[in-house]
């Protein structure tokens, strides 16, 4: 069996360079590969483009490579909740693109599965299909979307084993198993790091093969951004 | 007139047995609050559950069950987790029976605007564009008319668009209407709200059905 466990942190960001694009998985704060971002701010790469459902908060998250100025370009649904994300697309020091969620999703997938471009009804007749090629099936409209191309997919997953079997928690899934083998190299980061044959075979979501390097994330905060409760 | 709740009231009687329903953020989350309880109902949040469940006791918080808007959830017996692009294949699929979202416009041709306004600050559209862009069962909750008294049910939209062609009724908090020939139809008046007032409020064309009723409270 193929071993994809690395050591730490420094190890799984071996490679990751200035003005590369990365996928990187979670939707809010939920799910986020917080120790590969933690280290991305440490090693200060910038020039980044980064394909993220969402842009985090001012201080967490994608918030904190924004606050640095690492990113130049992001693509993302939805980049609410974040004021030095507004103040950077307002001055025009970051780009923006915004895609649907569900064709950001299956831009993923698309590249995950080798598929360079799809149909999809979401943003017909809308400024999403401004210079997209718009074609009927059924006697519905239709936009082609293309496959993502990214370097880099850093995802977080809960429970992982050395040879980069996944399974997700919850709705930290997300974005997660969608961006896996969908760039050139895909990082997880598990809070437990399991022994060999310990998952259930039935029960993974992502086999190995979609993983190049897997380790065990220092900690944990988990944030939540609207905590709601019942009495 | 009716308030947020009342809407979401009236809209809840629009959902039935077996259904699949999303509920956008804002009035449509209310929804959830007024369904019958002797009918069987999945609620779908579009970042990756079914059968999802109300807000959490403070002890049972968990960072990774949230909700599309999110807001910390629970997830009921039965319910079942998966990845963003499946979750978009059952609203794309039309597997989801019944999405209820909120608007800032609604045009009588079934257009559809509800996230861009020009000049303000783009948020995105989240998952707006692949609901609308799918869904064949759409109901629009919304006010009436906007903070300055102006019709959101317009004859053509004039903020940016997110679906063409795709509403088919909308509940305010004065009517209920569908969309049918290029035309708003009156099928339901709030109680103390009048059919004339109901005209004055809207700008696109409207007509009254035969058998207009007040709205069921």
């Amino acid at each position: 069996m193929i071993k994809k466990q690395v050591n730490s942190v420094e190890d799984a960001l071996e490679g990751v360079q200035d003005n590369m694009t990365l996928m990187l998985g979670g939707f809010g704060l939920s799910g986020i590969p917080e120790n590969s971002i933690a280290e991305l701010v440490k090693r200060n790469i910038k020039g980044l483009t980064c394909i993220s459902n969402n842009a985090g908060v001012d201080d967490f998250g994608l918030g904190l490579l924004l606050k640095k100025n690492q990113i130049k370009k992001m693509i993302s649904s939805y980049v609410g909740e974040n004021a030095e994300f507004e103040r950077q697309m307002l001055s025009g020091e970051l780009e923006v693109d915004l895609v649907p969620q569900g064709t950001l999703a299956e831009r993923c997938r698309a590249a995950q599965n080798g598929i360079p471009a799809f149909y999809t009804p979401a943003g017909y007749g809308t400024e999403v299909a401004e210079g997209k090629e718009v074609r009927d099936f059924n006697g519905k409209p239709h936009i082609m979307e293309k496959a993502f191309e990214a370097d880099f997919a850093f995802v977080k997953a809960w429970k992982g084993d050395v040879h980069g079997n996944l399974i997700f928690k919850g709705t930290a899934r997300n974005f997660n198993p969608n961006m896996c083998g969908a760039a050139k190299i895909t990082v997880a980061e598990v809070e437990e790091m399991v022994e060999p044959g310990e998952l259930d075979p039935n029960f993974i979501h992502i086999p190995g093969i979609f993983v190049q390097r897997i380790f065990k994330g220092e900690r944990y905060e988990k944030r939540i951004e609207k905590r709601t409760t019942r009495s | 007139m009716l308030d947020k709740e009342g809407i979401a009231k009236r809209i809840a009687k629009e959902v039935r047995d077996g259904y699949y329903v999303n509920l956008g953020i804002g009035i449509p989350t209310l929804v959830a609050n007024y369904v019958r309880n002797d009918i069987d109902v999945e609620f779908q949040s579009e970042n990756g559950i079914l059968g999802m469940g109300p807000f959490p006791k403070e002890d049972e918080v968990d960072p990774d069950l949230i909700n599309a808007g999110k807001q910390t959830i629970t997830a009921l017996p039965g319910s079942s987790f998966f990845d963003s692009s499946l979750s978009f294949g059952m609203i794309r699929g039309q597997h989801v029976g019944l999405t209820i979202l909120g608007a800032m416009e609604v045009a009588q041709n079934g257009d559809i605007a509800n996230w861009k306004i020009p000049g303000k600050l783009v948020k995105g559209m989240g998952g707006a564009m692949d609901l609308v862009g799918s869904a064949k069962n759409i109901i629009v909750a919304m006010m009436h008319t906007n903070k300055k008294g102006a019709s959101k049910l317009l004859k053509k939209c004039q903020l940016p668009l997110t679906g063409v062609h795709c509403v088919t009724k909308i509940v305010t908090n004065m009517a209920v209407l569908d969309i049918i020939d290029d035309q708003f139809r009156i099928i339901e008046h709030a109680p103390d709200v009048s059919i004339d007032e109901i005209k004055n409020a809207t700008e696109g064309d409207v007509v009254v059905a035969e058998d207009v009723k007040p709205m069921p409270v």
